[in-house]
């Protein structure tokens, strides 16, 4: 019973955090509600029994993501409200309408069969998140390492694009370096 | 044998090709001189299959190729060359041959000249496909071919609005004959499964008196357009507006002759229909006596001559309804050489009278032009049918014809006619040659013609005095490929009187003729005689009024309906449906090109939608898998 | 009712998907363009975790962690382009990105 209440109640603020982010005109407002539906939906990783994922979801995605998110609206001009000339309501609302309700009927389609096994079942007794560990470092070892370089080059095309005056060392300032450098 | 037949073929078509290379230069007289040799060597071939088949040798037939072979139906390109097309050969390319001669002179001034001899050479070359070709599709290619010729000479000088009119009409009166023409050949091909005239001709006695009257019947509304019989009688006179050689090819000698070929050769056919046979016969008469008629009062010169052929064709087709097919042919023949030295005297005189065609302001014109005189009479007394020119023979033959079978309603009208023949070919040379000159009151100074040109019509000049001559060479050797009869009036006496009685009565009438117009009181006549004013003057002189019905209850409600159709419905709703479809197309484009504005949004809104479709192809296939078994069902219920 | 099934969590999936859909179909301006991109990716990974849930395996949850950090990196990039062209052009309004017209 327990988890029916925490399931409707966290859908309900999910629903409405994220119908906010969509419908604001104002960009603080939409940060703000969209990070606030980040954490709601980490409450849903930790009811469906994925501790690891929840964690994650929290640190990386509301941790980090939003931090850059708010870093870029400091540098972006957005306290004013965002004009913005509306596309024609109804056919956007209906379409999605159509299309959620056509992947509702696409994902009704595998309740009916009975042939799904499990590839990588999870075990009872331990931990998920000792379970997560040994699947990700031993069958997803290569993605992992993949994952892994992407990082690393987005973060440095995240300094590349960004930054400014990088011809000139912060740290090499005094004036032995300028020797070196001229 | 084959190679007679083959150059008498295509060495017309040689010419006309040949010809066709210098329409846009000027005058070359060498055209005109190859063009007439090459018709000339065209005649000596015909003239040797003449003897050949004289000879008592067999029909030549030969398959050129094979032009339809599609499932049962199987059309060559065959030519035969027996007892019918051998004696329609010679007479085409020896009245061809003086006609492109004669041209050589007459077109001398003519910035066309090159172009005539194309045309007319390319004439004589449909001719000879129409009377060689050994089955029906042939006959109407030749037929087709004719048609096209003739309406490109007759609107030879195409500046004139008259003559592309006249032209028009000659063509359209055709065409629209050409569909009973082409009723009757599908008739014919149901009926008996092949085109070719021997197995037609053999299925033809299976069949019953009904289909065989109904394909006589379509067969001969073909013969009535070339041949210009009433109703479609009108394109004939018109069609003088060519010049004078053409009508002396096409409009005495050949293609309007090819209306009496077509019941020639279809003779089998008609033997056994009877009753068709005797309404063509009366048809004929009627045509006879109603050409005549009109011949009487008219003041053109050519048109005159038009209505006496017109005239002489009643005669073919009264000989060929009662059955007499060789002496339709050998008239055929006999009026070929005569109507066109007629012809070609005719344009002498209009040449010489700077294209003037009223007779009544000629006169006297022997003293200048001799031997153009002495053609025209001669040319004149063999139409009259005066023993022993060529006429007698074969004109007298129709009438015993005529009277032999006990048609005398027939008879008598074909009797009056020839009297009426008489008094209008006289007073046609009565008022051109003879008397005062009158022409001198316009201003006219008029001369012979070239030599050549009269050395040219001889041998025309020599065929209409002695053709009677070949009668009973004729009749041997037709007699068993036309079932030909002599006809035997029972006694002698009736005989002689009739023959007497009707050389009587048409010496009688150039006698009446002579004098009424060989006097010196004769003017012009300018609308103010007590003659002109009388009925029934007004009503031959306007033809009977026919052309003006035509016109008034024909040709202009059909020019309404033709407006209105071309008004109310192409342009609004063809043109419009065509544009329409155009438009939409170019609108869709412009509208579509909106996808291309650069917008991101735009571009993630289209997005979604193919997303959507994706979607729903996904969940449609999802569904034919699941239910796959009742789809099947079904559709094999509705019989797919 | 009571009883939470895996429609339950599709559903709410497919809900959020179509509120992001309607985001980034609506929204002109890039930043919050962002904002909804990250509301699909947020969804799918419920969608996720609740399948590997309910039939006891561990794919779904090893996907949406994957997502994850493609999301953050996506994040990283798409925030300097952003920057590049806000330098270049002063707004990041979507309606003036229009250099690939035609």
């Amino acid at each position: 019973m327990f988890e029916a209440i925490a399931f409707y109640l966290f859908a309900f603020l999910t629903i409405a955090m994220f119908y906010i982010t969509v419908t604001t005109s104002q960009a603080l407002y939409a940060l703000s509600a969209l990070a606030a539906g980040m954490i709601f939906i980490s409450a849903f990783f930790f009811i469906l029994g994925a501790d690891f994922l929840g964690a994650i979801q929290i640190i990386v995605y509301t941790g980090a993501v939003m931090a850059l998110y708010a870093f870029g609206m400091m540098f972006f001009d957005t306290t004013r409200a965002v004009k913005e000339k509306q596309g024609n309501k109804f056919i956007i609302v209906g379409m999605s309408a159509i299309a959620a309700v056509l992947i509702v009927a696409i994902f009704a389609a595998p309740m009916l069969s009975t042939n799904i096994t499990a590839f990588y079942p999870s075990v009872a007794d331990i931990g998920n998140t000792q379970e997560v560990g040994m699947v990700l470092f031993t069958k997803y070892l290569i993605p992992f390492e993949l994952a892994a370089v992407m990082l690393l080059v987005a973060m440095v095309a995240g300094i590349v694009l960004a930054g400014k005056q990088m011809d000139n060392s912060l740290t090499l300032e005094d004036d032995t370096n300028k020797k070196v450098l001229s | 044998m084959e190679k007679y037949l083959y150059i008498a073929l295509f060495a017309p078509l040689v010419s006309s090709l040949f010809s066709a290379l210098f329409t846009a230069t000027p005058k070359k007289t060498f055209t005109g001189i190859i063009a007439s040799l090459l018709i000339f060597s065209a005649f000596v071939s015909s003239s040797i299959l003449l003897m050949h088949i004289l000879g008592g040798g067999e029909p030549v037939h030969v398959e050129m190729m094979t032009w339809m072979a599609t499932g049962d139906l199987y059309i060559p390109f065959g030519f035969v060359v027996d007892e019918i097309s051998v004696t329609m050969m010679m007479v085409v390319t020896l009245v061809s041959t003086i006609v492109h001669i004669y041209s050589i002179g007459y077109m001398d001034h003519d910035k066309g000249f090159n172009r005539f001899f194309s045309y007319l050479s390319a004439f004589v070359f449909s001719m000879m496909i129409l009377v060689m070709s050994d089955n029906y599709a042939g006959l109407f290619i030749g037929w087709e071919g004719v048609g096209l010729c003739s309406w490109l000479l007759i609107g030879f000088w195409f500046h004139k609005e008259s003559a592309t009119w006249a032209a028009n009409e000659a063509f359209i009166m055709n065409r629209i004959a050409d569909l009973g023409m082409l009723v009757g050949i599908f008739l014919v091909y149901w009926n008996t499964g092949t085109l070719q005239y021997d197995g037609a001709f053999e299925a033809f006695a299976t069949l019953d008196i009904t289909t065989l009257s109904w394909i006589g019947i379509f067969l001969f509304i073909g013969a009535m357009g070339k041949s210009a019989q009433f109703p479609l009688h009108t394109w004939l006179a018109d069609a003088m507006e060519g010049p004078t050689p053409v009508s002396a090819l096409i409009h005495a000698a050949t293609m309007v002759t090819a209306g009496v070929y077509l019941v020639v050769r279809s003779n089998e056919l008609y033997s056994l229909i009877p009753d068709v046979g005797l309404f063509i016969a009366s048809l004929g008469a009627f045509v006879a006596i109603f050409a005549a008629s009109m011949a009487l009062v008219n003041r053109d010169m050519k048109r005159v001559v038009a209505y006496s052929t017109l005239s002489q064709l009643g005669y073919m087709f009264a000989a060929a309804g009662l059955g007499a097919y060789w002496v339709a042919l050998f008239h055929l023949m006999a009026h070929a050489f005569f109507k066109a030295l007629l012809f070609l005297g005719a344009g002498n005189v209009m040449h010489a009278m700077d294209g003037e065609l009223d007779p009544f302001k000629m006169g006297g014109l022997k003293k200048v032009m001799k031997w153009s005189y002495i053609m025209m009479t001669i040319a004149s007394v063999a139409l009259a049918g005066i023993f022993p020119l060529a006429g007698f023979f074969s004109k007298d033959t129709i009438l015993e014809a005529a009277f032999a079978e006990h048609h005398f309603v027939i008879y008598s009208v074909l009797l009056f006619t020839a009297g009426l023949t008489a008094f209008y070919s006289f007073r046609l040379t009565a008022l051109i040659f003879e008397g005062e000159e009158r022409y001198k009151l316009f201003g006219f100074h008029p001369h012979e013609a070239y030599k050549f040109m009269l050395v040219g019509m001889s041998p025309l000049l020599i065929l209409a005095i002695i053709a009677g001559a070949f009668r009973t060479t004729f009749f041997g050797m037709v007699e068993e490929a036309l079932s030909a009869i002599e006809y035997h009036i029972h006694s002698e006496v009736t005989l002689w009187v009739m023959t007497i009685g009707t050389q009587a009565f048409v010496v009688l009438a150039i006698v009446y003729a002579y004098k009424k117009y060989n006097n010196s009181g004769i003017t012009v006549p300018d609308g103010t005689g007590k003659m002109e004013n009388s009925f029934m003057y007004k009503l031959l002189i306007n033809q009977y009024y026919i052309p003006y019905a035509y016109e008034t209850y024909l040709v202009t409600p059909y020019r309404e309906l033709s407006d209105i159709f071309w008004t109310h419905i192409d342009m609004k709703i063809v043109d419009a449906s065509v544009d329409g479809i155009a438009g939409i197309v170019y609108n869709t484009g412009e509208k579509t090109s909106k996808m291309q504005n650069g917008n991101l949004s735009t571009m993630l809104q289209l997005m979604v939608v193919g997303m959507l479709g994706l979607l729903s192809l996904a969940v449609v296939f999802g569904l034919a898998v699941r239910y796959s078994d009742g789809i099947l069902a079904i559709l094999s219920g509705l019989g797919v | 009712m009571m009883e939470i099934g895996l429609n339950h969590y599709l559903i709410l999936s497919t809900i959020l998907f179509a509120i992001g859909l309607v985001g980034v179909m609506r929204r002109k301006n890039l930043l919050l363009l962002f904002f909804a991109t990250e509301i699909l990716l947020n969804s799918v990974n419920i969608a996720f975790a609740a399948i590997s849930h309910y039939y006891g395996d561990l794919t779904g949850q090893m996907f949406a962690f994957f997502v994850i950090a493609i999301a953050a990196s996506e994040v990283a990039v798409g925030l300097g382009l952003l920057i590049v062209w806000y330098k270049r052009h002063g707004n990041i309004n979507l309606d003036n990105l229009a250099s690939m017209k035609g």
